[in-house]
């Protein structure tokens, strides 16, 4: 490696990484660190955007969060639980209270991995995402902005400035597994959103395909059949189908950390679960 | 690179830093505190536990030069001379060490969970402390040292 | 002289104390220097390169671009290595560098020296080896059956125990169950790495500053491998990260040696996770089949089992763990007909060596996992069926050996059954299966119970001479009196320093006590594992302090114009039981006095070749567990809710040490159980990370429940008996009884994946 680059601002940061394209992001360092330690990846250099202060910040336009790619996490859980419950509780399950002080929405799209916890619920919200570059910034909508394991469509001189997220409408909740109890990788996880005002449900899976994939016919199924105004328990037909159509929208496969049936069992389960809990705080609301 | 920054209230220039070291790298082998350990490397074990300008943070997961001008706080800059911080008489107290290696980051983590909440409890006590891992204690004595020193504190 | 009237005060700290570490504040404000934190001016670093083959034909190395780089100092292969290239701890078949053969993947092959740690890991990864690959024999069923290619000159067998005992009953009326049982490659997971300082001398030997469990073993080898008469080979523990087993085989020390002594430059060493993972063995491996006949009314007739451990690719402890596996497969139970075949084969696997627990722990879930199954054909409570079959005192065990001092297994299992349960899952989801994941609202959960007994040997087997050295020195200084001890004994975390501190405080009456560095300058202390060091080493420092006692008396004797034989040490001051009158040591000790002893357990025999009888142990330890766990049973996810542990230790040196470590073993009882395992697939460690190798978090262990027993033994220091192990032994089954308690299926693996429990809860 022979390059160290420090970002003042946004603008510098766009100017540094359309002069190093090949210069590796480095935010909360909770990837690239690991990379590097164990001698895996070794970039031509680092680019560290972990000060920029418009990256630090997020302020709320209307009914959107506009919450800056290097808010770590621990921010986002003490203070967007109530504009964004769904992200806010995925947020706390990622990895240790030090990971979570340092780790960052912006790092976690950037690693674009099927396993990514924020990133079903950017998805099932709706989310879109901010790409800045000197040739001047884009909206790309979070549903849009995987390819595949690792992959997405920033391009090298870009930066993921921010993500805007609407402010919940209505109950939204996030579970994951793992075969621990705390700092784990999930093997299957799911975001669940309902927003009443439009009628709509979102849905997106985690860890079950290569890339985390949103469950088109589970949200459309479900926005149809959820007694919006009646606010009516939940027949288990309708969970039972919801579950069945989420996990028909993953591609799994085996690996070391599970195998590709139980990974479909998994998300099958929490998609029940998650739509389940969220009808029942909507239905107390 | 030269990288700047405050240890334990003591500012240090550090030259022929490597772009991809580790602050916890720097710690150990350039300003020569090999308090904060390294289990792991990987952000897992919690064994390299700092203060990066007041926030608790794996130093093996900072590069070098993300701390640039900051303030670093390690484990032997907790005690006050001679004098132990409560949390560390805690753990002495509490029989909260064996071999010890985890217990360095333990103790910034336990100071800043302290630092945040003076009377946590049992289930907040245990989510604190999952980022430090320990292989001897089966932590018992480690949530006894925790409440020991939250009570001291009160 | 003062003579004047006793001051009765006990020592403080003394035996039965929960004396504090005295390594504890060193530790506590980060100045305690391990191994990894150990540095030397003009120091360089070592690196190692490995094989990235299970079994290959190594055609040649070529080191050239790795010495072209400036700042790399040296690459070693075999053929620099001075003397036998050879090391190991039953049987020296591992090479120090590979010659014409690797036999697994990451085994060593050349050792690099660099200016920083970075550069040397660059410059290994420069380092070109030809390789011809050959098949690689990774199943060891395979490997017992013959197929495959022959890994060693002997064959592929390590050892082979038979037990034969008793005559099996004639199949009338008898209730029969069988089962097949795994437990997978659990790895010791000591935080500490592998790391060392090597540092040469002017005479040409080496001082060595590192982390093991044996200085005298590591000497040995060490010796013979550098081809220097062993004074030359020096050694010092710097401070251990844990150990658990991991720490018996040689690892870093015979590499940084090499390239000290080359380079006339001191050599640090220290791997990183990744490298740790191959860079030390791990628990074995087993595969186990078994079979019980039992009378209606559960009374145990027979027990067959066939167990098979996978050795790997060398032989490190594999022959002693197969005499533990076997001897301990039928578990704490009195059988009148045992038949016992416990086998261990080199792969081309990473070596399985020593872990906590050593062979015990395996067989423990398969007679646990048996008892259960059992107590379901008898329609039986599985504590009953326990308790009409444990052994006691006088009992004889499958080795034919009787069971001599305390055995109090049944009143063990008692005292855990007798514990209120704890109250009904609550609803912060944290505490609940999933943890912080945030998966279930107890949606379906299920609580189940399990139980796990069993029993393990203390201090070495089969003939071995077990002894440990102690040398305790005490003097006046500064008015005051001081005894120092000194022993090679590997403080590994245990709070041995501890321990010797209050043997010595008891033993002379003496407050301040220093525990002197453990390096080979002293005599053999033996190993830091099979639960024997407060045993041999604490029996060794008592003996030292007797005989150091017997000259102060004498010399008290003199000053008091009494007989010894009526005074005592207390206090700092000799006191006369007859007169009262007093003198304190201090003024005894114009010269200092030193003593050193040598202590030994009792002779034990080898076993029977034949039938696997004999008088094997010097002692038995027991425990007994009780797991409370909550099971989502869609999932599959698991909580431990609480986990009741009640063992004896015969004497309890230091009370909170004892609860440490049996807080310690529950811990990694409950790893096994359910997340721990080295997964292996074609020889390759999968997963050689903490990302991927899962120990238990503090939202994994539970509150634990403990209960200490005091029967004291005839035979050893204070009555003591080895603490270190029991507390995992049983853990492990008793969390998996409790999930099968819960969902109502069989589960015969550990680590039980939340996908076997969600499998098993479905196909119930
Ligand atoms: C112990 C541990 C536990 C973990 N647990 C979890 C977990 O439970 N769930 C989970 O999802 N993840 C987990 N992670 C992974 C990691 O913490 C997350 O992916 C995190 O969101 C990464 O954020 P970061 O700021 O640290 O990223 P960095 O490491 O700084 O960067 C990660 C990637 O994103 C790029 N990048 C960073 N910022 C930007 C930007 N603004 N624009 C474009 N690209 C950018 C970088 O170039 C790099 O490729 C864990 C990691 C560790 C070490
Ligand atoms: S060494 Fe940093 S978390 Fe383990
Ligand atoms: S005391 Fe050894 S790892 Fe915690």
């Amino acid at each position: 490696m022979t390059g160290f680059h420090t970002a003042a601002d946004l603008r510098h940061a766009c100017e540094l990484k359309a002069a190093h394209p090949d210069a590796t992001l480095i935010a909360g360092g909770t990837d690239v660190m690991v990379g590097l330690n164990f001698g895996h990846t070794s970039p031509a250099a680092l680019l560290d955007v972990s000060r920029v202060p418009e990256l630090r910040e997020w302020s709320r336009e209307d009914d959107t969060i506009v919450l800056g790619a290097g808010v770590p996490y621990t921010r986002i859980v003490d203070e967007l639980g109530g504009a964004l419950p769904g992200l806010a509780r995925a947020a706390r399950t990622i990895g240790s209270a030090q990971i979570r002080n340092r780790a960052t929405v912006g790092g976690n799209l950037g690693t674009a991995s099927p396993a990514g916890d924020a990133l079903p619920p950017l998805l099932a919200a709706r989310a879109s995402i901010e790409l800045a570059s000197l040739r001047g910034t884009r909206r790309v909508p979070a549903r849009d902005f995987f390819l595949g394991p690792g992959r997405s469509v920033l391009a090298d001189d870009e930066i993921v400035a921010a993500v805007r997220i609407p402010v919940a409408a209505g109950a939204e909740q996030f579970a994951k597994l793992g075969p621990r109890n705390a700092m784990v990788i999930a093997v299957a996880s799911v975001a669940v959103t309902l927003d009443p005002p439009r009628r709509r449900v979102g849905c997106a899976v985690g860890s079950a395909a290569p890339t985390p994939v949103v469950a088109g016919d589970a949200e459309t199924f479900a926005g149809a059949e959820l007694d919006w105004d009646g606010r009516r328990e939940l027949p288990a037909s309708v969970t039972a189908r919801f579950a069945e159509l989420a996990a028909a929208a993953t591609a799994p496969i085996d690996d070391v950390r599970g195998t590709a049936g139980y990974r479909r069992h998994a998300v099958a389960v929490l998609a029940r679960r998650t739509l389940t809990w969220a009808w029942q705080e909507y239905r107390r609301s | 690179m030269r990288v700047d920054l405050e240890v334990n209230g003591v500012r240090r220039s550090l030259d022929g830093v490597r772009e991809g070291e580790s602050l916890l790298h720097l710690l150990r082998e350039r300003v020569g505190l090999p308090g904060s350990k390294n289990a792991c490397e990987q952000g897992e074990c919690g064994s390299c536990t700092v203060y990066l300008d007041e926030t608790a943070v794996c130093a093996c997961l900072v590069a070098a030069g993300q701390a640039q001008d900051s303030r670093v706080v390690t484990v032997e800059g907790l005690a006050d001379g001679a004098e132990l911080h409560p949390v560390q008489r805690a753990f002495v107290e509490a029989g909260a060490v064996q071999c010890g290696f985890c217990t360095p980051g333990l103790v910034v983590t336990v100071h800043d969970l302290l630092a945040r909440t003076s009377d946590p409890g049992e289930a907040e006590i245990r989510e604190a402390l999952a980022g430090n891992l320990c292989r001897c204690t089966g932590y018992e004595k480690i949530f006894d040292a925790v409440r020991l020193a939250a009570g001291e504190a009160r | 002289m003062t003579v004047a009237p006793a001051r009765p005060v006990a020592v403080r700290d003394g035996v039965g104390d929960s004396a504090r570490r005295p390594d504890a504040v060193a530790k506590v404000r980060g100045e305690f220097a391990f191994s990894s934190d150990l540095g030397h001016d003009r120091m360089v670093w070592g690196a190692t390169v490995r094989s990235p083959h299970a079994h290959a034909r190594v055609l040649g190395v070529d080191a050239s671009a790795a010495l072209a780089l400036p700042g790399v100092h040296l690459v070693l292969t075999a053929g620099d290595v001075p003397g036998v290239n050879r090391y190991g701890l039953e049987r020296r078949d591992q090479p120090v560098l590979a010659e014409d053969l690797v036999r697994y993947i990451g085994e060593a092959v050349a050792v690099v020296a660099a200016d920083d740690p970075e550069l040397a890991r660059r410059a290994a990864a420069l380092v070109r080896v030809d390789y011809a690959e050959l098949p690689a024999l990774t199943d060891p069923e395979l490997a017992l059956s013959g197929g495959g290619p022959v890994l060693h000159e002997d064959g592929n067998l390590v050892r082979h125990l038979r037990i034969r005992r008793g005559a099996m009953p004639a199949a009338a009326d008898i209730v029969v169950v069988t089962g097949e049982y795994e437990v997978g490659m659990q790895d010791q997971a000591f935080l500490g790495p592998e790391s060392c300082l090597a540092v040469p001398d002017a005479d040409d030997g080496v001082d060595l500053y590192c982390s093991t469990q044996w200085l005298h073993v590591d000497q040995d080898q060490l010796a013979d491998c550098l081809g220097l008469p062993a004074e030359k080979v020096r050694l010092t523990l710097s401070g251990v990260g844990g150990a658990f087993g991991g720490r018996e085989d040689l690892s870093v020390q015979a590499h940084a040696c090499l390239l000290a002594l080359r380079l006339g430059r001191p050599v640090k060493m220290s791997y990183g996770r990744e490298e740790s993972f191959v860079g030390h063995v791990h628990r074995h491996p087993a595969r186990m089949r078994y079979e019980h006949g039992a009378t209606r009314d559960g009374r145990l007739l027979y027990v067959k089992a066939d167990i098979l451990l996978d050795g790997g690719a060398y032989a490190s402890t594999s022959a002693a763990v197969t005499g533990n596996a076997g001897c301990f497969a039928a578990g704490p139970y009195e059988v009148p007909a045992v038949e016992i075949d416990c086998r261990s084969v080199y792969t081309n696997n990473p070596p399985a060596g020593a872990m906590r627990g050593f062979g015990a722990v395996q067989v423990c879930f398969g007679h646990e996992s048996q008892m259960d199954r059992l107590a379901a054909a008898l329609g039986m409570d599985p504590v009953e069926l326990r308790l009409r079959n444990a052994v006691d005192t006088g009992s004889v065990m499958a080795t034919g050996q009787r069971v001599e001092g305390p055995a109090p297994v049944a009143e063990l299992l008692r005292r855990v059954a007798g514990k209120p349960l704890p109250p009904p899952p609550g609803t912060d989801p944290r505490l609940l299966p999933g943890g912080m994941s945030n998966s279930t609202r107890a949606e379906g959960l299920l609580r189940g119970v399990g139980y796990g007994l069993s029993v393990k040997n203390i201090c070495k087997s089969a003939g071995y001479d077990d002894f440990g050295t102690a040398r305790v020195r005490v003097l006046a200084r500064g008015g005051d009196v001081l005894a120092e001890v000194h022993t090679a004994a590997a403080e590994v975390g245990q709070g041995l320093v501890t321990v010797q501190a209050q043997i010595a405080r008891t033993e002379l009456g003496v407050e301040r006590v220093t525990i002197l560095p453990a390096d080979t300058a002293v005599g053999d202390a033996g190993t830091s594992s099979a639960s024997r060091q407060t045993w041999i080493s604490g029996g060794a420092v008592r003996a030292a302090c007797a005989a150091v006692r017997a000259r102060l008396l004498e010399r008290a004797a003199e000053v008091l114009g009494e007989g010894a034989e009526a005074l005592r040490l207390e206090s700092g001051q000799a006191v006369s039981e007859l007169s009262g009158r007093a003198v304190p040591l201090v003024e005894l000790l114009v010269t200092e006095i030193e003593e050193t002893a040598v202590f030994r357990h009792r002779d034990t025999q080898p076993l029977d070749p034949e039938t696997g009888q004999g008088d094997a142990h010097v002692a038995y330890a027991f425990a007994a567990h009780r797991a409370v766990v909550d099971v989502d049973p869609e999932l599959g996810s698991v909580r431990v809710v609480e986990i009741a542990c009640a063992q004896d230790v015969g004497k309890a040196i230091n009370p909170a040490a004892v609860e440490g470590q049996m807080h310690g073993g529950i811990a990694q009882g409950l790893g096994l159980a359910l997340m721990e395992e080295v997964k292996v697939r074609d020889g390759r460690i999968l997963n050689p990370s903490f990302t991927d190798y899962l120990i238990p978090t503090t939202m994994d262990m539970p509150p634990t429940v403990l209960d200490i027993l005091e029967l004291p033994r005839a035979d050893s220091p204070y009555g003591l008996t080895g603490v270190g192990e029991p507390p995992l032994l049983s853990a492990p089954a008793a969390v998996a009884a409790a999930i099968r308690d819960a969902v109502g299926a069989a589960l015969d693996r550990i680590p039980v994946t939340p996908e076997a429990v969600a499998a098993a809860a479905v196909g119930r």
